[in-house]
């Protein structure tokens, strides 16, 4: 099996990312910023009815518009909208805005269907259905470890709470679209994507271009969260906009708008949790009723990967008894994709809240329940280590219990994240100069994939990072498979080293040299004729890992006479495998922590029951986390280079949103169950304006 | 009540500025409308605009509905400015205009003759960076790098204006612009780099 060095020189160790310079000074070329020769503009037209029979569409107006030079359907009409947003048409231009025009002049005949964007309403025989000869609700997934009743009678003390979390939207900064040209050649697709790959099987397929006439390039992308996996619509829509206007490119980007109704979402929870307990705080029993919806797609239709709305339960504890019941409802609304960890951030908001209820009835503190409960010896250390860190047992006091009209609170959550490495090959050429080219056909979310490829290569030849040119995000190179599920480090490390290995012995017959590594670097490669050395490599069991941890503890202060509360400071403790680049491990952590922010006390789509429209598809309305809200963040990261890389994107945004939610409840001393944690609800739990926006439905119950 | 500013004198002195200025804006209307009669009414279709950019002049046609951002886009190839949001929420498309930090989504290019408007490509090359961008690369304030040429232009309005910033002053600064990646807290120790190192 092959191993990492045991001494390394840069793994490990803080590198500047690769491809600093080149964005700093705003030259990188995203999908967005590409202009081929006489490229055009490319906009979309949508639905403007929730639900609709759209009868009739005459793309011949919009063709009469100055500046026009292509309109296609989405579909052939007759066909069924079911969510404001859906695709209708699309035109192509010379400018944007002769696009607007065009949009402007197409004529849609459509008659107006009943709808449903509310979950619960949804949930109801009465309710409009999403798809005509189906019922909203699937059947509900219905999961029984163990014997719960029993376990329940025989527990000394049981909770029940009720907590809901909302919708939230990737809102990736480059929204989704590709620039694409379709000619007699092929297809050149620059797509904004965390898979070219998926992109470049989904165009062929959906175009009927030949596989090797199909080339995708994703040099730069400007965030995808787990929602820019394929092509997309808007992709197929681009590359027959293309091909209609004689094979000129079309660049089609989708507006801020489009990005809030039409390219994902995490789905929304309802969870009803009942967790029974010994004296001693040993877990007994746990039961779960929960719905949610991943908007129209958990009907049947899926989109772009839309699934259903279910979450891992019970999350992290041991728990030998447990039924658990999950059903997802569809709604007229844009469907849900994979969003950063899938479903655990819900999951971790119910379970971590319920914890704590549990310590409270216990009268236990909430740190020591958990450790007593966790399974896993790594976040048991974890928990132990952050709340050293943090001082928990100095900052935990009873709920509501710091003075004055500002209160302060802790918290703490942990997380679990499967990740790994999937099959992945890569080449390196090995020029007579002594420099290197190491191509993958892998991407850059922005998680320094590009930096850890010249890490791993530099330490395979024992030569510096900035001697080695990267290539990336083009299909011309060696297949790598999507970014996705926290994969791209395990998969791309293994593989360039395994291509380095390779390469290595090359050089060393052709150099004659036995160890061409380090000093003999230079002297082996000028030993190189014509040809340059290239080599192949492919991941290998042994130089990855998966399943991580990590545990964190929040300390927020919340002023209960306005509601307003600040976050005060994180501590993040987690484990990572071998760490490859330290300073980019942390900027992930940071960047899962402050997404975890917004998705505690900011972010939620708001869909309007009346007309079935979202309330907030912009940033004024759907808020981000900015720099006033940033905490002061503390970040251990644990270096097990015995475990291979493990990806770490998913874990560190997981129980960010729990740990908040719990630190804002034992300021305030009353479970808050509603995520995003809007001061509103914080003055209705405290009595202070009339009505609790969410029912306060939580406690102890008995036994 | 004082005898100086009784309260007779006082509303008479504030009539008589008002009437002053109602007289002035009133001269001014008829000017400028005056003025427009002496020019033809611009648009819908593309009108003449000589832009200052990076130093360079150019000069073009653009419909008065298309933005600056539109233009130094889409027209000038100057893409390190980017469109998030096009509404002013985001500050992806921060440019600065005589010096000043603005979202180039709002304004109309036609406004924008005879300004001197610089965007990220006029900081310099990847060979040549300022000190803010070098300072992002160091403190790894930056990942899918999609907001950082916004980020770069708001801090280094700021630095031109204050050599030695607070952490506040430094978070007021980026208060317009967003991070989706949430690298903020590496901007923050970029920025207090330079201002450390000033």
């Amino acid at each position: 099996m092959p191993e990492w060095p045991k001494e390394p020189k840069q793994l490990g160790k803080e590198h500047v990312r690769y491809d600093g310079p080149i964005k700093v000074s705003g030259r990188a070329k995203f999908a967005s910023d590409m202009q081929p020769g006489g490229w055009l503009y490319g906009m979309m037209l949508r639905s403007k009815w929730p639900a609709a029979r759209i009868s009739a569409i005459d793309l011949q107006p919009a063709l009469r518009i100055p500046g026009i030079r292509a309109a296609v359907f989405a579909n052939n009409p007759p066909f069924i909208v079911r969510y404001y947003g859906q695709e209708i048409a699309a035109v192509a231009g010379v400018s944007k805005q002769a696009c607007l025009d065009g949009l402007r002049a197409i004529r849609v005949e459509a008659e107006p269907l009943p709808f449903v964007v509310k979950e619960e309403a949804a949930l109801s025989d009465a309710s409009p259905r999403v798809f005509e000869n189906q019922p909203n609700a699937g059947d509900p997934r219905v999961l029984q470890v163990g014997d719960p009743n029993t376990a329940f009678q025989s527990a000394d003390k049981i909770v029940e709470g009720f907590f809901q979390t909302s919708v939230q939207l990737h809102h990736c900064l480059e929204t989704h679209g590709n620039t694409i040209q379709l000619n007699d050649d092929g297809l050149t697709c620059w797509a904004s994507t965390q898979g070219i790959s998926s992109v470049k099987d989904g165009l062929a397929d959906n175009l009927g271009v030949p596989h090797d006439r199909v080339r995708v390039i994703s040099e730069f992308m400007g965030g995808g969260f787990g929602s820019k996996n394929g092509a997309g619509i808007e992709g197929g829509l681009a590359g027959r906009l293309s091909k209609e206007a004689g094979g000129q490119a079309v660049r089609l980007m989708l507006t801020r708008l489009e990005e809030a109704l039409a390219v994902g979402n995490r789905p929304s929870s309802f969870q009803k949790v009942r967790l029974g307990a010994k004296k001693d705080g040993t877990l007994v029993a746990y039961q779960l009723e929960a719905f949610g919806s991943a908007g129209y797609a958990s009907g049947g239709m899926t989109a772009a990967g839309g699934g259903g709305a279910g979450f891992p339960a019970p999350y992290i504890y041991q728990i030998p008894n447990s039924r658990v019941q999950q059903t997802t409802v569809a709604i007229n609304a844009g469907s849900a994709r994979a969003m950063r960890a899938p479903g655990h951030p819900q999951a971790s908001l119910g379970m971590e809240s319920i914890m704590d209820e549990m310590a409270l009835a216990l009268n236990m503190d909430p740190l020591e329940l958990r450790i007593k409960n966790d399974p896993s010896e790594i976040r048991r250390e974890q928990f132990r280590i952050a709340g050293e860190r943090f001082g928990w047992k100095a900052k935990y006091r009873a709920p509501a219990s710091s003075p004055g009209p500002v209160k302060t609170g802790v918290g703490c959550g942990g997380a679990t994240w499967g990740g790994g490495g999937h099959a992945s090959e890569a080449e390196v050429q090995i020029n007579p100069d002594g420099t290197v080219e190491v191509r993958c056909g892998t991407q850059d979310l922005g998680t320094g994939t590009m930096t850890v490829i010249a890490i791993v290569a530099a330490e395979a030849f024992g030569i510096e990072p900035s001697a080695i040119t990267v290539k990336i995000g083009d299909t011309a190179f060696p297949a790598s498979g999507g970014s996705g599920g926290s994969t791209t480090a395990a998969s791309v490390s293994p593989a360039v080293f395994d291509a380095c290995q390779n390469a290595l012995r090359d050089l060393s017959v052709a150099s004659g040299l036995a160890d061409p590594r380090g000093s003999n670097w230079g002297p082996a490669t000028s030993r190189l004729r014509i040809n340059p050395v290239v080599a192949r490599g492919r991941w290998k069991e042994g130089l990855s890992g998966h399943g991580a941890g990590g545990v964190q503890m929040a300390e927020v202060a919340v002023d209960i006479e306005t509601g307003f509360v600040r976050v005060n400071r994180i501590v993040c403790v987690q484990d990572c495998g071998l760490v490859v680049n330290r300073l980019a491990s942390i900027s992930q952590i940071n960047g899962g922590i402050i997404m975890g922010i917004g998705f505690a006390l900011y972010e939620e789509r708001i869909m309007d029951a009346t007309t079935g429209v979202i309330l907030n598809p912009n940033f004024e309305t759907y808020k981000l986390p900015g720099a006033a809200d940033i905490p002061d963040i503390e970040i251990v990261l644990q270096d097990m280079p015995e475990r291979g890389v493990i990806g770490i994107g998913e874990p560190v945004t997981i129980p960010t949103a729990a740990a908040i939610a719990n630190a804002i409840s034992n300021a305030i001393g009353k479970r808050v169950n509603h995520l995003p944690i809007f001061p509103a609800q914080i003055l209705g739990l405290l009595g202070k304006v009339p009505g609790v926006p969410v029912e306060e439905r939580n406690g102890e119950t008995g036994a | 009540m004082d005898e100086q500013i009784s309260r007779r004198n006082f509303l008479r002195g504030v009539g008589a500025t008002a009437l002053v200025s109602a007289l002035a804006k009133a001269t001014a209307v008829a000017q400028s409308a005056e003025a427009l009669d002496d020019q033809k009414p611009v648009g819908p279709g593309p009108a003449k605009l000589v832009l200052q950019v990076n130093g360079h002049r150019q000069e073009l046609a653009v419909e008065p509905r298309e933005t600056l951002l539109d233009v130094l886009r889409n027209r000038l190839q100057l893409t390190g400015a980017k469109e998030v949001c096009d509404r002013a929420t985001c500050g992806g498309c921060t440019v600065l205009v005589n010096g000043q930090p603005i979202y180039a989504c709002m304004k109309l290019a036609i406004e924008m003759g005879g300004q001197d408007i610089l965007t990220v490509e006029g900081l310099g090359n990847q060979k040549s960076l300022n000190a803010v961008q070098q300072a992002f690369i160091e403190c790894d304030a930056l990942m899918c790098g999609y907001c950082t040429p916004g980020f770069v232009m708001s801090l280094t309005a700021l630095f031109n204006e204050k050599k030695n910033p607070t952490l506040a002053e430094i978070k007021k600064a980026c208060s317009g612009n967003l991070c989706r990646c949430g690298t903020y807290p590496q901007i923050f120790k970029a920025a207090q780099k330079v201002a450390e190192s000033s």
